[in-house]
């Protein structure tokens, strides 16, 4: 713990935890690109430990409209909750693109917040356990909902353990469709606690060496 | 390393060029590598711009490129290698399965190795990559 209270991860942890992440976004883009049958380009991942509001921040700079969530818990090892986040003004293209866009728009409609939920919940589920694979533990995951607003919504919701948040950020697009999103995790500070010591086991796993302890601390 | 040179065997060694942003990805593959081919050389890039220059000033033999980096990815990279040395043997690695990932690695003539990298799919293409570089001779 830092002097604020907020759960430190080295370099090292955090380079580690990126690769993670890659790892699982790089799964639910396979996943994605199933879906619609176009390329989906990945932007390398960013991971920080953040207030809420600095999350929210973190958006607001990249996305000043409105926004749509498919968000999910995951229970186990770890509590927390992953949130595919995307402009609202995509929903139906992404809509569209998953339901072979031959659909007529009354129909896409009415079958937005299942699309949503749906593919949400591919990508989500996708990202998530093979993050818990790599990790060695399993998480439960419950089931999709849809959430619009501007962000704040989106990083306020449970759990709530402390004013601090694990922030994974990933940029996803499909140029061909003018689709593109976030995918952000948010867990408590003894989540985060715990997740430090699965990744430090994870390093030795992956590297056969245990986390340098002179890496400065973030 | 067992190398065959006009009928006969020698003892062979490569210099091997890892390159990806992470640290403990570059970490891994070392731990596979030594495993593999613990007689080999390696030398480490974290973006495309170093390896380059490692690349011409250490005479590399094979790369391992990770696809996902900062600045230019992993197959623009390796078509530059290939640029450099067209008969040097790469590989791009990657987590990243899509079919236009593998498209652009065939077509920039890399090979492509799943990420987490295993002692199989790593022995496989160095076992190929070997065969290249002694037919290079």
């Amino acid at each position: 713990m830092n002097t604020q209270g907020f759960p430190v991860l080295s370099a090292f942890e955090l380079d580690a935890l990126a690769e993670l992440v890659n790892y699982g976004v790089s799964r639910a883009a396979i996943a994605l690109r199933e879906m619609v049958r176009e390329q989906v380009h990945l932007s390398v991942p960013e991971v920080r430990v953040v207030t809420r509001a600095q999350a929210v921040e973190i958006l607001h700079k990249r996305e000043d409209s409105g926004l749509v969530a498919v968000h999910q818990t995951f229970d186990g090892a770890l509590n927390g909750r992953a949130l595919l986040i995307f402009p609202d003004a995509n929903s139906l293209e992404l809509v569209r693109a998953v339901t072979g866009g031959e659909l007529p728009l009354e129909d896409v409609m009415e079958l937005e917040q299942e699309a949503l939920a749906e593919t949400g919940n591919v990508i989500l589920n996708n990202c998530v356990a093979t993050i818990a694979n790599m990790l060695k533990c399993t998480f439960k995951m419950s089931l999709p909902e849809v959430l619009r607003g501007e962000g704040p919504e989106f990083f306020n919701l449970p759990p709530k353990a402390g004013d601090v948040v694990m922030f994974l950020y990933i940029n996803f697009s499909v140029r061909e469709r003018n689709i593109r999103g976030y995918i952000a995790m948010l867990m408590d500070i003894p989540s985060v606690i715990a997740l430090q010591q699965l990744l430090n086991q994870f390093i030795e796993r992956a590297t056969g060496v245990l986390e340098p302890q002179s890496d400065a601390r973030y | 390393m067992v190398r065959y040179v006009g009928g006969r065997v020698g003892l062979m060694t490569y210099k091997i060029l890892v390159v990806d942003d992470s640290r403990l990805a570059r970490m891994a593959v070392a731990k596979v590598l030594n495993a593999v081919q613990p007689e080999w050389t390696r030398f480490e890039a974290s973006n495309a711009d170093e390896a380059l220059i490692m690349a011409k000033s250490k005479s590399t033999d094979i790369a391992l490129v990770d696809f996902n980096m900062p600045g230019r990815d992993g197959l623009t990279l390796a078509a530059e290698l290939r640029e450099l040395n067209p008969s040097m043997p790469v590989a791009v690695v990657s987590a990243n399965h899509q079919e236009e990932v593998l498209r652009r690695a065939r077509e920039v003539g890399a090979a492509f190795l799943m990420k987490p990298l295993t002692q199989e799919a790593l022995s496989d293409f160095l076992a190929d990559a070997q065969k290249r570089l002694a037919r290079r001779q």
